[in-house]
């Protein structure tokens, strides 16, 4: 039986950034959905990126790791990376695993388009 | 876990599987009376250990075995769930079993951490005359009460 995608990754792209959207459960199997995402989203040389976790209702390791790497393609690329929209349980892992530091996390998409 | 356990699944080591195991864990939780920040850990635990067992047990392989027990129990301190994870993949010192350095930003190797952090007791053993391991962890309704 086939495997379809296991998480949609909505993708808005605005003259100052380029936003993903994320929606669904981000855990081990999804989470090379949103890395591949990412990827194709730096392949464009945004001169920002937004990763828009309003609609990610969980996020587990492989989540935090896609993200990490993120954050080290954007330093490479001097292409900024914002998180936004975190809910309480995501927020919770983060600050488990003490990474709530390492990010630029804005409370919404409009503060994240302005940091 | 003596005595067979209240609930036993069996599942294959592909991820597809994880999202139905966490959600499941979660509600049965919450039947149990934990609060919906405990449930969203005790879920997150068995994601991570279910994940960890697929990725570095296995080697991604799809087709091991993973057994997982769920147990009310009530011990010192109150009343707790215990959660019993099994598989047959290769074995390993649990004192190599270990968390990273968190001050070292990097992706992966932060499952273990996320584990001993979310439960109250967390316990690596080799099973005994089989392949595989064994991961008991245990949560508790309510913290441990200090002297």
């Amino acid at each position: 039986m086939p495997d379809k995608a296991p998480i949609t990754v909505n993708v808005e792209t605005k003259p100052t950034a380029t936003i993903l959207a994320p929606v669904g459960e981000v855990g081990y199997h999804e989470a090379p959905t949103l890395q591949q995402a990412i990827k194709s989203a730096y392949d464009k040389k945004p001169k920002k990126l937004i990763v828009n976790l309003t609609g990610v209702s969980y996020m587990a390791t492989p989540g935090l790791a896609t993200l990490v790497e993120a954050l080290q393609i954007g330093k490479k690329t001097n292409t900024p990376l914002v998180l936004c929209g975190l809910t309480d349980r995501v927020r919770a892992v983060f600050e488990i695993a003490r990474l709530n530091t390492v990010f630029k996390i804005a409370p919404d998409l409009d503060q994240a388009m302005t940091t | 876990m003596t005595s067979p356990p209240d609930l036993s699944v069996e599942l294959v080591s592909n991820p597809l599987y994880l999202c139905g195991v966490r959600e499941m864990a979660s509600q049965i939780a919450k039947r149990l009376g934990f609060t919906d920040a405990q449930c969203a850990q005790i879920a997150l635990a068995i994601d991570e250990a279910l994940a960890n067992i697929m990725k570095h047990g296995y080697e991604k392989r799809m087709d091991g075995r993973i057994w997982l027990k769920m147990q009310p129990i009530t011990d010192a301190s109150g009343q707790a769930l215990e959660i019993v994870i099994e598989d047959e993949a290769k074995q390993v010192d649990p004192c190599q079993i270990k968390s990273r350095n968190l001050e070292d930003i990097r992706p992966g190797g932060l499952g273990v951490h996320i584990i001993k952090e979310v439960m109250d007791e967390v316990r690596y053993e080799k099973r005994v005359g089989t392949a595989g391991m064994r991961l008991t962890m245990i949560k508790r309704q309510s913290p441990p009460k200090t002297p």
